[in-house]
Order: structure tokens, then sequence, then C-alpha cells
């Protein structure tokens, strides 16, 4: 784990590849040195986690490695960490990381569902970045999507894995008590595909779809969302024309294999361990139908919010750390192996390695390189919220004038994200709103009802 | 049972664990790998390491088996604990469910069973909730109770408690007269005959609703913890079901058969003492 490892020292590569070039990656060799030096391994955090900033600041530093290790060589690595330390403030950059106020709570519990989606807020834990921010966090695997809306009304959870439009739904009281809940930041942006069974190797034009049984994670899902429009683009009316039941995610490739289902837009590692198991195929990954849009989000209620100011600061530091860390492609592979593990998501680290790097068995025998097919863009657009709600409204969930912008305004935290955001060094944009394409159509969030207005297929108001 | 029979038994019993055995491992012998042209493609479908394709073999259940009997205990996190930790909240959340029902049924019962009026009275809601599956009862519960533990806990209190509720009633009910009547000339106050004359009277019966009471708590708590997840046996299945990690689930299985079979053996053991000859 290089990200660890002193910097400062000449014999470590900060690269991607292996330093001695006798093992096949670098998270490889790091493991084996770290045995060789008898490393307690991520027990002391505060250091850990300085080492992390040190790292960062010295590979912004010195882009290129041999130039920093000749640098380091020639100075000595205590002259080098002073020299640096003139120009870049270590200790104020180390106690931006750290709380400002006094934590109101502490002991927190957060759930999740076992997918790639939730990786930010996972990998905060195994990587100590909830512990730097003073918090004793409790991660709770949790069996579905219902149960994760009913944890969090009941307040058995602090904070949550939501599907980006859970927190709209439930502020607007949908499938079920109206509380006011929050995206405070989305947690990755693409990362989901169309899963078919392998019998239907063949039909690949979503027209031979009709009579198909499809499963999405939940009714205020986006994978609902965006199976129905891909389908109706393709002329079929997802109300009539195919058939799509809520499954929990982890359940949608024992239920392909069964036969119960043709195939499924879901979550992550759920395509690639269809196909890991051999049992469906990579039909398209959703970053093809919106390139960029959002998937889950990490919600919080009003009450947390009003309640535990501080505490709630500090656990949006932790996972826009996390997110930050998560967006370099050369983190992939170690967010893979930390993932992994029976305590987050049970899955082998080869299928989430896959996943998060984009390098990846389709299926179908060909190997695909598509690095942005999954990220993790934490900032929350308004404009991803209208269009979630035009959605809703598209298809019947909501029913009657829907106030776009005041609902999503303020749902999606973007003055909250934006100020963490800076706190953290991420650059965030300057609006809120922007216009995207979805299957090269255009959606301009001044004009939502022109827009809902323009799709043939919908349900009837 | 003569020691002979037992013998007998016994052989039989270990001859059809043989066949039962051999059938399996046969059944699930490895299939020759046809050897992949794209050995980038066979990589990232996991083709170089060793994985359970299918249904895995005995040899390998007992290979995961002992891993996890050696070691029962360990704790890696909130979502990764050993088999005895998950058996010990499954075995909690049930003992809890059922003391509640029991401390519910029996009373309620004896109340039942002695007077015919609240009999008829109570009897239609007796007949309209017991033959509710108690999962139905979840999402009521956790959105009632607010607490996805406690919910458990109350699914496996009504779904023990109309059988020994039923039982006691019904033995309660058929107290032999004679007894009774033997109290009443004897002007045995109406506590000590409760527990004196009806109470041994009726412990078989009530005994045998606790045993159905009991086998079906532990039916019923794996299912729940499935739904709800977090801890327990039934967590365990489906954390493994995720992962499609067939042997895991498979040892579970066995797991679960095991302690169900010790639990109903314990109370077999106590129907046993308070059993009478007339």
């Amino acid at each position: 784990m290089s990200a660890f490892n002193n910097p400062f020292s000449p014999d470590v590569r900060l690269g991607a590849a292996c330093g001695c070039g006798k093992h096949r990656s670098r998270v490889e060799h790091d493991a084996e040195a770290a045995t060789l030096r008898d490393e307690p391994a991520g027990n002391d955090t505060e250091m850990l986690n300085g080492r992390v900033i040190q790292s960062a600041v010295m590979r912004a530093l010195f882009p290129r490695d041999e130039t920093r290790r000749r640098f380091l060589a020639a100075v000595g690595s205590s002259g080098a960490l002073a020299a640096v330390s003139s120009v870049v403030p270590f200790g104020a950059l180390e106690a931006m990381a750290q709380d400002k106020g006094a934590l109101e709570k502490k002991d927190l519990k957060i759930g999740f569902i076992p997918i790639t989606c939730a990786t930010p807020l996972i990998m905060a834990d195994p990587l100590g970045f909830y512990r730097k921010q003073g918090l004793n966090v409790t991660l709770n695997k949790t069996a579905g999507w219902a149960l994760i809306r009913d944890k969090m009304l009941n307040k058995e959870h602090d904070a949550s894995h939501f599907l980006s439009p859970m927190p709209l739904a439930i502020s607007l009281g949908l499938g079920s008590a109206a509380q006011a809940m929050n995206v405070a930041t989305i947690q990755n942006i693409n990362g989901q595909a169309i899963t078919l069974h392998v019998k239907h190797k063949d039909k690949r034009d979503p027209k031979q779809w009709k009579g198909f049984k499809f499963a999405v994670p939940f009714d205020y899902s986006m994978h609902n969302f965006l199976l129905r429009y891909y389908v109706a683009e393709h002329g079929l009316d997802p109300d009539t024309d195919i058939q799509i039941r809520v499954t929990p995610p982890p359940e949608m490739v024992a239920n392909l294999r069964a036969g119960n289902i043709d195939g499924f837009l879901g979550p992550d590692p759920f395509n690639q361990r269809a196909v890991y198991d051999e049992v469906g195929f990579i039909h398209i990954l959703s970053k093809e139908l919106w390139d960029g849009h959002p998937c889950c989000a990490f919600g919080v209620s009003d009450a947390f919010i009003k309640e535990n100011p501080n505490t709630f600061a500090a656990l949006y530091r932790a996972v826009l750390t996390s997110a930050a860390m998560a967006r370099e492609a050369r983190n992939r592979q170690l967010i893979a192996e930390v993932i992994s593990p029976p305590n987050y998501l049970n899955q082998p680290v080869t299928v989430v390695e896959q996943v998060l790097t984009g390098k990846y068995a389709d299926g179908l025998g060909n190997v695909k390189n598509v690095p942005d097919r999954a990220d993790f863009d934490p900032f929350p657009w308004h404009s991803m919220a209208v269009w979630i709600l035009t959605q809703m409204k598209r298809w019947g969930y909501i029913k009657g004038e829907v106030d776009y912008r005041q609902i999503a305004e303020k749902v999606f935290m973007v003055t909250d994200a934006r100020k963490h955001m800076a706190e953290l060094e991420m650059k965030a944009p300057a609006r809120s709103y922007a216009k995207f394409k979805v299957m090269g159509k255009e959606f301009d969030p001044a004009k939502p009802d022109a827009y809902l207005a323009s799709f043939a297929i919908r349900k009837a108001a | 049972m003569s020691s002979r029979d037992f013998w007998r038994a016994t052989a039989l019993s270990l001859v059809f664990l043989t066949v039962l055995l051999g059938v399996w491992h046969l059944a699930t012998l490895p299939k020759q790998q046809a050897s992949a042209a794209n050995d980038e493609y066979a990589k990232l479908m996991g083709k170089d390491t060793k994985k359970t394709e299918g249904l895995p073999t005995p040899a390998q259940v007992g290979e995961t088996a002992w891993k996890h009997l050696a070691d029962p205990f360990y704790d890696r996190g909130s979502n990764d604990k050993g088999i005895g930790i998950q058996l010990a909240y499954s075995l909690a959340r049930v003992g809890l469910g059922y003391v509640l029902a029991i401390l519910f049924a029996v009373p309620l019962g004896f109340l039942i069973g002695m007077s015919p009026l609240m009999h008829r009275a109570l009897d239609p809601f007796i007949q309209v909730l017991k033959p509710i599956s108690p999962l139905a009862w979840m999402p009521l519960a956790l959105y009632t109770i607010k607490d996805s533990s406690v919910s458990g806990v109350f699914v496996i209190f009504i779904c023990s408690v109309w059988p020994m509720l039923i039982n006691t009633a019904h033995g309660v009910a058929s107290v032999r007269r004679d007894w009774l009547n033997v109290a009443r000339t004897l002007e045995v106050k109406p506590v000590r005959k409760a527990f004196q004359v009806i109470l041994p009277a009726a412990a078989p019966t009530i005994l045998t609703g606790m045993r159905i009471s009991m086998g079906i708590a532990w039916l019923v708590i794996v299912a729940a913890e499935m739904l709800v997840g977090g801890t327990g046996i039934g967590y365990f299945v489906w954390n493994e079901w995720n992962n499609l990690n067939l042997a895991n689930v498979i040892f579970a299985i066995l797991t679960i058969g095991v302690v169900g079979m010790a639990l109903d053996l314990a109370i077999g053991r106590l129907q046993k003492l308070v059993t009478y000859v007339d």
C-alpha cells in the first residue's frame, strides 16, 4: 500500500508499477515489502493519514517519480521534509482534515447495501477515514432498499447509503411516511449495466424483449428509471410490454441463474458477477445511456443534521476524502482489495477489480477496457434531481404539479457539498444546474415540463 | 429395542449416509475445463484460480465446515463474525421470543381452558391469527416497534404463541373430572388447585405445545434473519447466498439442522420428566 509508505524515502516508488520487477503488481510488491519490514498494517491511522497527505503533495510536486527520488537521494529525507514543509503547510492540511467543533455524537451506525456504488462510504472504514475524523462508525450490511428506508425512518441508522431518488421520494412521502431526507453527496456515477441471461445472446435488439422479465433494485432507483427510459426509446412500454420486478441486488444473480428473470438493470458487482458465474452477459453499460448519471447517494435526515452539525460535518469530510481517493484510477486496485472481504462486499476480488478498473470480461468472450465504467464524483447536481423528478412524474410515481426546483434544492445539499469540498481542496462546479444528454436527447433543467411532454411513451396522467 | 436391533439400524443409517455422499460426490465431480483460447479473458473469468463451479463436492463442504468449526468465534467487524457468534445471536433471539411466548400463552391458556365462556369469546381471534405466517407481521412490526432486532424477537413470539396457547387450553380443559371433583370435596383453594392439580395433569400436553413451538420458532428465525439481516445464522446464509458460496450455505443448512435437533431433544427430555401414567 504505497500510499502509506514514507514518500520521503528514495527507496519508495509512488508510481503504479512494481518497483523491483519481481511482482505482478505494485500491491503485491508492497505487501511483501511490508512483511519484510514487519510493519503492523494500518494500526497507526494518524500516521497513515499524514502519510496519505504527504504522498499526495510529493506526487504533485514531483510528477516524475525519478525526479523525486533523485531529489531525495541528494538532500536526504529529513532535509526534504523540512524543505517541502517550508512551502507546503502539512500541519494545516492535516488539521483541515480534522474536526473544528466538538462532535455531538461519536458512535454512528451507517447502513449500506453490498454493492460497488457504496465504495466511498465502505472504504472509509478499512482505510480509517472515519476514525481520522474522530468517528466510531459501524457499517451495517442491510438486506434490501426497503429496509434501508425503514431503518433510516426509525432512526436505527444515523446515515445511510441510498439510491439517489430515495431521499426525494421519502421527502415527498412517496411509498412511506414523509420525512425530510437529504442527499449530502452522490456516491457514484455510472457503474451500472443491463445484464441479460446467456440464453438471450442473440437478442441484442430491445425490440425483441417483449414479455421479458427484468429486475431492478427498487421502485425509486436510477435503475428503474434508466431501464424504463431505455426500453421506451426502443418503442416498448415498460408498464405493459415488459415486466419489471423489484429484487434486492444481491439476489439478482441467483434469480438470473434460476431463470426467474431474463435480465436486470442492476448495480455492480452483480453484473460482473453474473458474467463471472457464466449465467449472464453485459448487454450495455449504463454509462452508454447517460454518461455521468448519478446512482447512489450518501444521505442523512434533516433531524440528524440539526441535532449533530459537527458530527455531520466530520462525516461529510470522511466520505468526501474517500470519494477523492476513489476517483483516482491508480487507487482502484487497492480499493477493490479493501472492500471485497466478507465484512463488506463479500465478493471475489477479481470481480470487484474488473468493475473498478474498467478492464472486464463482457460474458461474450471479449475483454473490454472502459476506465470510466464506474466513477465517484460526489457533487450533487440539482439538475440530476430535476431529471429524476421528471421521470417519477413520467411513470406516474408523482401525480399533479411538481415544483422541481424547490424540491431539488431542498434535498440535494449543493451548498454544503461545495463548502466541504473546498475544505478538502476538491474542485466543485460553480453552477448546480447543467444540461446533459440521455441517449442522445438533451435535457434542459430549466424546462422540465417541456422535456416531459416530449416523450411519446409515458403513463397517462 | 434390543441391542441387536439398535446395531442393525445404525448400520443401515451408515449405509444410507455412504450412498448419499457417494451420489453427491459423483454428481458434483468437476468437469474437464475446455482450455480457453483467449488467456486474458479466461483470467478475468477466474479460470486460473480455484473457482467453484455449480454445486460443491462433499469434500469441499467438509473443508469449509472444518474451517468454520476450527474458529467459530472470530469477529472481523460488524458484518463478518464466526458461526458460533451467529448461532448465539439466533439462539438469543429465539430464547427471548420463546420465553415471552411462554409467559403470555400459558396463563392465557389456563384461563381459556378453565372457562368455557372465555374459550368461546376468544376462539374466533385465535382462529384468525393462528394461520398468519409470522413473517407477514414483519413490515408491521418494523413500522411500529422501530427496531429490527426487537421485531425479530416479536416474530418469534407471535409464531410460538399459538401452539402453546392451544395446547395449554386443551390440556387444562381435559383434566379428568374426578380429580377436579376430589379437589372440590377437599375444599382446595383455586390457586393451589391450579398449581397442584391442573398444572401437573396438563403438563404433558403443555410441553407438547412447547415442543411444537420450538420447532416453528427455529424454522422462522432463519427466515426472519434473512429478511432483516445484521446478525444470526439466517444472516449468515443470506450473506453467503450473495456471494453464491454454496459450500458455506450447505454448511449453514447442516448446522441449522443439528441445532434444531438439539433443541427438540432438550424439550423432549423435559417432556419425559413430566409425563405420568394414569
